[in-house]
């Protein structure tokens, strides 16, 4: 690293507490708080949407009802009164954008402080960008560009109106709406998100993000992203989180669906940076989300890379079917907390085809008072023959006060898949350390550059612009879990 | 009141509970009676483990509950010579040998004896007379009655077991011999109790044998405490040959104090279902535990290991190995969690899961948890679920060894590993045969028929060279 660009890392890990925590004055319409069939005919309304959708919502409204809260994760969850929330708050005036020029400057203003200023983005990285503010999307860049190819981007909402077709024909494929309740909050109540279509054989040309960012006091997020890559299509999709500073907790229930079809790959990367509540562990975002792809086709891909920083309480499991034969599916991830927040998290590899390859990398870093908790499940199912599975789940303590845990599932039933499971924890040890002090690295820099090092292997499957970023967060979070 | 033949349903065995309330007793002035009561409560408010619930969810008790039992309740007044009913097999292995018939302690001359160093060994229910001060401080104090059902079950029912107290300083010279047997022309449901109680700077080894005589279904719900003193050592065996009719359930808690050891062999050969449930309480710093496992499962037979090890002081060590070979349409578990609390820095500990499966029908499920209070630790777990190495498989039968020969070898060298970490040189030796046996299939078939054994290509495996 040069060593310009490390004393940009060390004066921000010195001064920065978490810097996303501003609150934009953009007046935003909202709903009351309250849920209820009415709330969703409302949405439903508001967003315009056909019959057929409406009918979605309500079913699994209807099935929400009867689900319990799930408690088998190693979570401290606080009860969350469901009538507290808004569930439908977007920024004010609504009206069609065609250019950045109409967006709200003060919106635009967030997304610069955010380091994602959609102007620059546009011109200079070749990122398209979808940005939901709340829970509508703001606008989405190189339309135009992605059209040429035929890959539809947009906002979920338009999806609806445009390709109506396409959302009914994959909506709930992949997460049906009783999958859990999450999800079937999700389902009933999801106001906006990303909808991303890839026509056969065309590789995106330039990697598609998302934004999201909470803004509205007690609003919930409940955004619902779907991404389909048709036979032989490729496409990067990236995903950043951020919310202002409160001190009441705000939630995210959130879905992401990936269809892969023969030939197809998908590779999607988060860098989850939700408020994590302040060193007493108040406020913060409850981050429930269910991510799931399904690898349709033969020689499908799907690949998930996480960074888990933020966030009050971290709920999230990307998963992958294979169902395809010769399907890979993989999952590298980095979830570090610190102060009072809480994560569990990790995925699920169900192998159903045949010579079907998962691959599992899971870093937990853990300081402070937090919990780090990896799920994971591994399945090979009967038919699954020659599958093969390598899961490698470490963790790293940082402080006396943190937990560590690691909670994985092994189920097979057949007899020529390998399965290879490994897990270690420990801190770091005082050696790394001396050896680093004794070349004059204060103790802080040390774990900073230790952490990095043991996240590398997962950040090197972040595409670049997420990989600077998530260094940086990963150096921010700890911050003071030292002695 | 009689040993009643009923289905062990939960609202039966609550009115058998009422009206046995009498009968019941351990010690003096029913000391347990409000443990009882409170165990019943317990397993009023449970019923029995469900596949819905996550700690049942590979093991099935629902057929094995549906069977009419003979509940044994009083334990049965005969009169025996444990060796006379009980023939070990194992050539010269020396032991001090107690048994028990059915889930009743049997004895010839007196029902607690006193070995020659000052050990005792007896009925449970006996020694609940001659020790109340023991009884008192131990009995019922380390099985959890309030979450486990099945412990519960036990503890409100519990009349007889083994009983072995080692007192301070004596190291019991030749090892303990405790064989379950259940032998009865009809189905039987028991529950035997056992309370091993090792003082402070004294050595124990203790082998445990269950086994079964008749094929009749039969249904063992067990739960022995184990308390291991300062500075004190336990190398417990436990040898596993039932027939497929058996249920076999069997909780062991263990209790470690400063500076013990305790070396725990789970071998497991033959069983139609079997869950074993160790849980280890590192309550000691300075402690070590290792908790070694091997199953040998094959047609519709089920093996479920669980261990569970709680380091809750510093500097203690624990290590665990679990291998299983799985053929036919048998199915094995694994759940291993290890918790390291808070305060329990230093703490080393090590969790290893490996599964051979032999067939496309053969299952295995495997949870190495770890659950990671403490920053100074260093703990890892792995698990592996796949078949013999093709690669070393190609090496053997590129020099002659025919296929079938090769896979026994390569399957007996993954046994062999957990066999090797047996300490009594003649037990050792009858576990590899047993494993060799396993292996060829010889042991279960001896057991139901004589015509195939001699049907098999002679192959002897010569120790010497693995």
């Amino acid at each position: 690293m040069a060593s310009d660009e490390t004393n940009n890392i060390l004066d921000e890990v010195t001064t920065g507490e978490y810097k996303y925590g501003f609150f934009t004055e953009v007046e935003t319409e909202t709903i009351p708080p309250g849920l209820s069939e009415e709330t969703i005919r409302i949405i439903s309304e508001k967003k315009m949407e056909p019959e057929w959708l409406l009918e979605f919502r309500l079913k699994a409204y209807r099935k929400w009802l009867t689900m319990p809260e799930p408690k088998w994760a190693h979570l401290q969850i606080p009860p969350i009164d469901f009538q507290e929330i808004i569930y439908y708050a977007a920024p004010k005036p609504k009206k069609e954008l065609t250019s950045l020029d109409e967006v709200d400057p003060e919106l635009l203003d967030t997304f610069n402080r955010l380091g994602i200023s959609l102007d620059e983005q546009k011109r200079l990285s070749g990122v398209a960008v979808d940005a939901v503010f709340d829970s509508v999307s703001v606008k989405t860049t190189f339309s135009e560009t992605l059209a040429r190819e035929g890959i539809i981007f947009c906002s979920f909402s338009e999806a609806v109106q445009n390709h109506p077709e396409l959302v009914k024909q994959y909506l709930g494929t992949v997460v049906p709406y009783a999958d859990n309740y999450f999800a079937a909050l999700n389902s009933a109540v999801f106001s906006d998100g990303s909808f991303c279509y890839i026509p056969k054989g065309v590789k995106c040309p330039v990697e598609l993000s998302t934004y999201f960012r909470i803004n509205a006091a007690n609003t919930g997020q409940f955004e619902r992203t779907l991404i389909v890559a048709d036979e032989g299509a490729y496409v990067s999709y990236m995903e950043g989180c951020t919310a202002p500073m409160r001190d009441e907790n705000q939630l995210h229930a959130a879905i992401v669906e990936i269809v892969a079809m023969k030939d197809a790959e998908v590779k999607y990367s988060t860098v989850q940076n939700w408020y994590p509540g302040d060193k007493e562990g108040k406020g913060g975002i409850y981050n429930f989300v269910t991510k799931r792809g399904l690898c349709k086709g033969e020689r499908s891909r799907i690949s998930w890379t996480q960074v888990e920083t933020g966030s009050a309480i971290t709920w999230k499991y990307p998963s992958c079917i294979l169902m395809g034969d010769h399907s890979v599916g993989e999952f590298y991830s980095v979830a570090v907390t610190n102060n009072h927040q809480q994560a569990d998290t990790g995925t699920k590899m169900i192998h159903l085809g045949k010579n079907t390859r998962s691959t599992i990398i899971s870093k937990g870093i853990s300081a402070g008072k937090s919990n780090n908790s990896y799920r994971g499940l591994v399945r090979v199912a009967k038919n699954a023959v020659n599958a093969r599975n390598f899961s490698q789940c470490d963790s790293l303590l940082l402080g006396s006060q943190c937990g560590a845990h690691t909670f994985p599932y092994i189920r097979t039933e057949n007899n020529t898949s390998i399965i290879e499971h490994e897990a270690t924890t420990s801190k770091i040890s005082d050696d790394q350390l001396f050896y680093c002090n004794q070349r004059g690295i204060d103790t802080e820099s040390a774990i900073g550059l230790i952490v990095n090092g043991y996240a590398r292997e997962v950040l090197n499957h972040l595409p670049m612009e997420f990989a600077v970023e998530a260094q940086k967060l990963l150096a921010i979070s700890l911050e003071g879990s030292v002695g | 009141m009689d040993n009643k033949i009923m289905v062990p349903e939960p609202e039966r065995m609550q009115a058998l509970f009422r009206e046995a309330a009498g009968s019941l007793t351990l010690g003096n002035n029913g000391h347990f009676s409000a443990l009882r009561n409170e165990a019943m409560q317990t397993f009023s408010r449970l019923g029995y483990p469900n596949r819905r619930q996550e700690a049942w969810k590979y093991t099935d008790l629902e057929a094995a509950l549906q069977v009419p039992y003979r509940i044994q309740l009083i334990p049965s007044e005969e009169r025996a010579d444990a060796s006379k009913i009980f023939q070990c097999e194992i050539h010269n292995f020396e032991t001090y040998l107690f048994s028990l018939l059915n889930g009743s302690y049997v004895w010839e001359h007196s029902p607690v004896s006193v070995l020659p160093d000052g050990t005792v060994v007896g009925s449970l229910r006996a020694a609940a007379l001659q020790y109340p001060e023991l009884f008192a401080h131990h009995y019922g104090k380390y099985a959890d009655i309030r979450n486990g059902a099945l412990e519960a079950l036990n503890t409100a029912f519990a009349m007889d077991g083994i009983f072995i107290w080692v007192p301070d300083g004596v190291e019991v010279e030749k090892p303990i011999q405790m064989v379950n047997i259940v032998n009865l022309k009809e189905n039987v449901f028991i529950q035997p109790r056992n309370l091993i109680i090792i003082g402070k700077n004294a050595k124990l080894t203790l082998v445990h044998c269950d086994d079964s005589v008749q094929h009749q279904k039969n249904f063992t719900n067990a739960v022995t405490e184990f308390i291991i003193g300062e500075n004190s050592e336990l190398d417990y065996y436990k040898l596993q040959n039932k027939d497929d009719d058996a249920t076999l359930i069997n909780n062991n808690y263990f209790h470690l104090s400063d500076y013990s050891r305790l070396t725990s062999n789970t071998l497991t050969y033959n069983g139609g279902l079997i869950r074993n449930e160790s849980k280890v309480k590192i309550d000691g710093s300075g402690a070590e535990a290792n908790l070694y496992g091997l199953y040998l499962m094959d047609r519709k037979q089920h093996v479920d290991n669980r261990v569970f090890v709680d380091h809750a002081k510093p500097h203690s060590v624990s290590n665990e190995l679990y291998k299983g070979i799985i053929d036919d349409d048998a199915s094995a578990a694994f759940y291993g969690h290890i918790l390291v609390q808070r305060d329990a820095q230093q703490t080393n500990a090590y969790q290893n899961n490996r599964n051979i499966t032999l067939t496309d029908r053969a299952r295995v499920e495997t949870n190495p948890f770890l659950e990671i209070y403490a920053d100074d630790v260093k703990c890892s777990h792995g698990a592996t679920v796949g078949q013999l190495d093709q690669d070393a498989l190609f090496y053997l039968k590129s020099r002659g060894i025919c296929d079938r020969n090769a896979r026994m070898l390569l399957m007996y060298a993954f046994a062999a590993e957990i066999a090797g970490k047996i300490t009594i040189p003649a037990l050792r030796v009858r576990t590899e045969e047993m494993i060799e046996k396993r292996l060829k299939g010889e042991l279960s078939i001896c057991d139901q028929c004589v015509l195939h054994c001699k049907d098999q290509p002679e192959f002897r495996i010569d120790m010497s060279l693995v």
